[in-house]
């Protein structure tokens, strides 16, 4: 498990997303109402620039004629096809057992945390990319296998 | 030649391979024609049989299946307009063996603009088949004929006559005003349901607009052939206006539409919904899901290609074997030899589910 510092929490504000290369992979950190998401930027269907996409909320009806639009924010299309995603879960919605883009686990941490942590390992699963951490900052890492 | 033989054989009432081995069908169209607009007098208020005889009315125009071309009748049936039920009892009822016939009344009240003379021949219509046909014949079921122009008005007719047991089916014709999922035809789909009554969409009608998506067509053949695109905006419009989310025991029957077409329409129609489905929130599954667990297809006429295999191909791309309901189309002509109104080389189950258990089913027979 390899992790990656590849941002700044303040630097996504809510309803923003960074996608950043790491590790051979292109990946989408979106922030949801504070909460972090990573997902790979990569449709399962045929392989579209998902994290692009635009961003919108679920839209469900009970019978015609009817529009529940809840969870604004949350669901992700993708830019080639429309395909709609669960930023949380990476499930789609139209088949959520076998359509799903790849999640990441993604948190917060100290720099303070992450140095110690680098120092103890001689040779480091922490690679931070562009990000020259100091003790005093918070940043998001991303763990990927 | 082959096809005189089979012909004369017809006229002689030889049956086919399948009645011949025993099996009993269920024709899911049969014809019964209105001979004229006087049979449906004795049915109507002495105003309307007025009206009709004062303003030189002879009943609604049906040029979507002109006398006296060469499909509308074959050559050893009477023509439809002479069409008896001795004459059904004789040929098919008896001459086949049927266990049921359904009967499909083509009348098209529906391109009447006076929408209260449409409603009243209906009616009249709707009586002359069940003092002619279903009380007499046990085995004859009917379709009610509506006046779908004012949905109003059909459910009116639905509520006055949906209850006799002969009627299995509203019919409407499969060109329309507007597309049959339109919510301003949902109420007679709720009246179908609350009266048990299926849906017969049946090839042609007249209602004004064009038989084509992209405008009048020249030729008889153009527009013959070109109803399997009428057909199927309609199979689009009835699953993406969510009418089966709104009436999940509708039933549906497509009647002379062929159906080898459908397989790539419910690709098509379930690809497009997988980035589309929030234009229509209501469709719980794919949709070619509703499609399947909705809607059937009277067998004749056959879009058949060209060997028995590829037949059978198709089939299987429709992914169920329970969508096909035999049929004759009489006396309309639709196929040359006995042998050819069923095809010889289905396996047994899936010919035993076509010709009877599949419309047994969903008429609730």
């Amino acid at each position: 498990m390899a992790k990656y510092v590849v941002a700044t929490p303040d630097e996504i504000p809510p309803g923003e997303r960074k996608v950043v290369d790491i590790g051979g992979r292109s990946i989408g950190i979106f922030n949801i109402d504070g909460e972090f998401f990573a997902i790979r930027n990569s449709c399962p269907h045929q392989g579209g620039p998902l994290c692009k996409g635009r961003v919108t909320g679920f839209l469900e009806s009970s019978v015609p004629g009817t529009y529940t639009y809840t969870r604004k924010g949350e669901i992700l299309r993708c830019p080639w096809h429309s395909w709609e995603f669960d930023i949380k879960t990476g499930q789609s919605w139209w088949n959520p057992a076998q359509r799903r883009v790849r999640k990441y686990d993604v948190h917060v941490e100290s720099g303070k945390d992450i140095d110690a942590s680098n120092s103890e390992r001689e040779k480091g699963p922490y690679i931070a990319d562009t990000f020259p951490v100091t003790v005093e900052q918070q940043y998001l890492v991303v763990e990927v296998e | 030649m082959d096809n005189e033989d089979g012909l004369a054989n017809y006229a002689l009432g030889t049956s086919p391979d399948f009645v011949q081995a025993g099996l009993k069908a269920i024709d899911c169209d049969i014809h019964n024609e209105v001979p004229s607009l006087q049979t449906l007098f004795p049915y109507m208020s002495d105003f309307w049989c007025d009206y009709c005889s004062h303003s030189g009315f002879r009943g609604p125009e049906a040029n979507d299946y002109p006398r006296g071309a060469p499909l509308t009748t074959h050559p050893d049936a009477k023509p439809p307009w002479d069409i008896d039920l001795a004459h059904i009892r004789e040929q098919l009822l008896d001459g086949w063996n049927l266990e049921y016939g359904i009967l499909n009344c083509a009348y098209r009240v529906q391109s009447i603009h006076n929408p209260d003379l449409g409603a009243a021949i209906a009616q009249a219509i709707n009586d002359w088949q069940i003092e002619h046909w279903l009380d007499p014949e046990p085995r004859l079921r009917a379709s009610l004929v509506i006046p779908s122009q004012i949905p109003e008005l059909a459910v009116r007719e639905i509520e006055r006559v949906g209850e006799h047991p002969g009627f299995v089916q509203a019919i409407l014709p499969v060109r329309s005003r507007t597309p049959y999922g339109n919510r301003i035809h949902h109420p007679i789909y709720e009246a179908a349901v609350r009266h048990n009554l299926a849906i017969g969409i049946h090839y042609g009608g007249a209602p004004g607009n064009q038989p084509s998506p992209t405008g009048w067509p020249s030729t008889y053949l153009e527009e013959y052939s070109g109803m399997t695109q009428v057909f199927q905006a309609q199979v689009i419009s009835l699953v993406a206006e969510g009418v089966f989310d709104q009436f999940p025991e509708l039933r549906v029957v497509l009647i002379e539409s062929g159906f080898t077409w459908l397989p790539a329409v419910m690709w098509r129609i379930d690809k497009e919904w997988r980035g589309l489905r929030n234009n229509t929130p209501w469709l719980k599954r794919p949709p070619s899901e509703y499609i399947r667990k909705h809607i059937r297809f009277t067998l004749q006429p056959i879009d058949a290609p060209p060997t028995p295999k590829q037949l059978l191909q198709i089939i299987g791309q429709l992914e169920s074997d329970e969508m096909l309901m035999f049929s004759t189309d009489y006396p309309h002509w639709q196929f040359d030899t006995p042998n050819d109104a069923f095809p010889t080389t289905l396996p047994g189950a899936l010919a035993r589910k076509i010709l009877s258990e599949n419309a047994r089913a969903f008429y609730q027979l």
